[in-house]
């Protein structure tokens, strides 16, 4: 096996993908051989769960039971959310580290290494919402609905994330060491996490937060894992809660993804 | 493939950062099958045009060719000609040796297995079969460059950019490296191998270009340069110690250079334009019955060209990977270029 004898003067969409396909075995290797980020990724669903089940079910819901059928949409669309962070962490890491210089240097498709961290990281989030979902039910969390409305609900969060992670790929590019990512990353996703009902109802907060919650992307996120995952009747029909998701989803990718291609071509 | 006789050829390269102009007009020429170093100290340029020709930065002007494909406008092909290794170790720590060099055979090409087979036979050649399934973060300095080295080669390029390839190696992993390099040499690949280290320039590269400050200020063979406007050196030892400034003395009153004292060797030396003096000068020290030690005229080594050329002095100067802890085993004193502090 020798290398090409003859230079070819582009990429091919084949080549594309299969370029998308390597980097992307690579993330998820990555995940393999680093057990602190894979034991993150696992132990954070769980204390958020336990932490929360039991400091607020009391006090909140009346009782852990009810508090955990009302908060565990919430704390997956939580778990997932921060985990899109790992994202721009690895992205971040592999400019600092020089891998970015190498994959430049090697005639792949140049939005290749993007494409692949992101691929990857749905395995991340697949996981995220298994271990929450998991664990969950092993607390006494119970499905409401029909297993395919909770399967359309893990796929509207996997949906959700991807959207975005562009964001997260974005502070990525743009802050230079993994801490930095992970300190803006922090500032700009808690009061989007928390400022939000998932884990209490808007209707006792001040009227200035009531208006954040309510245009807040996480707020109808977490209303449609709701009515998903729990109860049609009780938390509204999910239809108008699904659409405005997916609308904001919609609206995260088309901001981000070319910001955070724009910043990564101006790095390439 | 267009055949050229020269691998690289970069003409009247500038590239500024913000106010710095790290390239003021570079040219460099690597005749195909031979090593070209590029001898700079630090914050010359080296890297700037390292990265230039490795498709990585748009030249600001000029233009370079890599085997005749222009780096800017043909970088895609340029990319499937050339290996990169970088200052600073650009191996995936997170994924094992064998795994970095598989996903760069996968990326550049080759079959499940073919990636695979490359994978080991490079590790192998490095000596990292050992730790071929432990994860690079766990390796030493010197076996991250190594893991580097071979991730370079996985498409066995024809021309092969090495920034600082033994920076931080201890003398035995650095001897490897050299040896590397000569063997992808024999067969053909050009190197273009920046370096600090006048020996490594000296022993490795047929051409040399000295950079300072974003220019080229000398170009030639080693030799070349060691013979260039006449630099020959003459050291002076007399038998004894207290002859010193007689022998000092004698010698600037015949030459036009300044003699250098080492005090603990008792050795004089100065730089000479016309060895057609020496029967003089040792007819003079005769006459004055001074007893010789040591009597001889050499050519200038690559140090002290770069100080004739320069003005800045060479010294004696950790490795920066020492101190910054990287861990090269065992740390090696060895001649590097540096501003002094003037």
């Amino acid at each position: 096996m020798t290398a090409i004898s003859i230079p070819v003067r582009r990429v091919g969409p084949v080549t594309s993908l299969r370029n998308t396909f390597t980097l992307t075995w690579r993330s998820v290797l990555k995940l393999r051989t680093n057990p602190e980020d894979l034991f993150g990724l696992l132990l954070q669903p769980i204390m958020y769960l336990i932490l929360f089940t039991y400091v607020f079910g009391g006090s909140i819901a009346g009782g852990t039971h009810q508090y955990l059928q009302f908060s565990l949409p919430g704390i997956m669309v939580l778990s997932v959310v921060f985990a899109t962070l790992g994202t721009g962490i690895m992205l971040s890491q592999d400019v600092a580290t020089g891998v970015f210089d190498r994959f430049r240097s090697l005639p792949i498709a140049r939005w290749a290494p993007l494409a692949g961290a992101i691929f990857g990281d749905m395995v991340r989030y697949i996981i995220s919402v298994v271990v929450t979902l998991g664990f969950g039910m092993i607390l006494g969390f119970r499905i409401g609905t029909s297993p395919i409305a909770a399967a359309m609900g893990c796929l509207l969060l996997l949906v959700f994330a991807v959207a975005m992670c562009w964001a997260s790929a974005l502070i990525g590019m743009l802050v230079k060491t993994a801490q930095g990512v992970q300190l803006w990353g922090f500032l700009l996703m808690f009061p989007l996490v928390f400022g939000s009902n998932i884990l209490t109802q808007a209707d006792k907060m001040p009227g200035w937060l009531q208006a954040f919650v309510k245009i807040n992307p996480v707020t109808y996120l977490t209303e449609a894992e709701r009515a998903l995952l729990v109860s049609g009747t009780l938390y509204g029909p999910a239809g108008p809660p699904v659409a405005k998701s997916l609308l904001w989803a919609l609206g995260i990718f088309v901001v981000f993804a070319p910001l955070a291609v724009w910043a990564y071509r101006r790095k390439t | 493939m267009r055949e050229e006789g020269n691998a690289i050829e970069a003409r009247e390269l500038v590239k500024r950062f913000g106010k710095t102009t790290a390239l003021a007009g570079v040219d460099l020429t690597a005749r195909t099958g031979t090593v070209l170093g590029l001898l700079g100290p630090n914050g010359a340029g080296k890297t700037t045009a390292v990265r230039i020709l490795a498709t990585l930065l748009r030249p600001d002007g000029g233009e370079a060719r890599v085997c005749g494909y222009d780096v800017a406008r043909e970088a895609h092909q340029v990319r499937q000609l050339i290996g990169l290794t970088g200052q600073y170790a650009s191996v995936d720590e997170g994924l094992s040796g064998t795994n970095n060099l598989i996903m760069i055979g996968r990326l550049l090409g080759l079959s499940r297995a073919g990636a695979r087979a490359r994978a080991a036979e490079l590790l192998a050649r490095f000596e990292l079969s050992d730790a071929a399934g432990r994860a690079a973060k766990t390796y030493s300095g010197g076996m991250r460059r190594r893991l580097d080295l071979a991730a370079s080669l996985v498409g066995r390029p024809r021309v092969l950019c090495l920034d600082e390839p033994t920076t931080g190696l201890d003398p035995h992993s650095r001897n490897e490296v050299w040896t590397m390099i000569r063997g992808l040499v024999a067969d053909g690949t050009t190197v273009l191998l920046t370096t600090q280290y006048l020996d490594e320039a000296d022993q490795l590269a047929h051409d040399i270009a000295v950079i300072d400050r974003g220019t080229v200020i000398a170009t030639g063979t080693p030799d070349e340069l060691k013979a260039g406007a006449g630099r020959q050196v003459l050291e002076v030892t007399p038998a004894k110690r207290a002859d010193v400034d007689v022998v000092a003395a004698v010698l600037s009153a015949r030459l036009s250079g300044e003699p250098a004292l080492s005090a603990e060797s008792a050795r004089v030396t100065i730089q000479v334009d016309d060895g057609r003096q020496m029967p003089e000068i040792v007819r003079e020290l005769d006459d004055r019955g001074i007893e010789l030690a040591e009597f001889t005229l050499r050519k200038a080594s690559l140090d002290e060209v770069f100080l004739a050329l320069t003005g800045h002095r060479a010294e004696e100067e950790d490795t920066p990977a020492q101190k910054a802890g990287a861990g090269a085993p065992a740390p090696d004193r060895r001649k590097r270029l540096s501003r002094s502090a003037r």
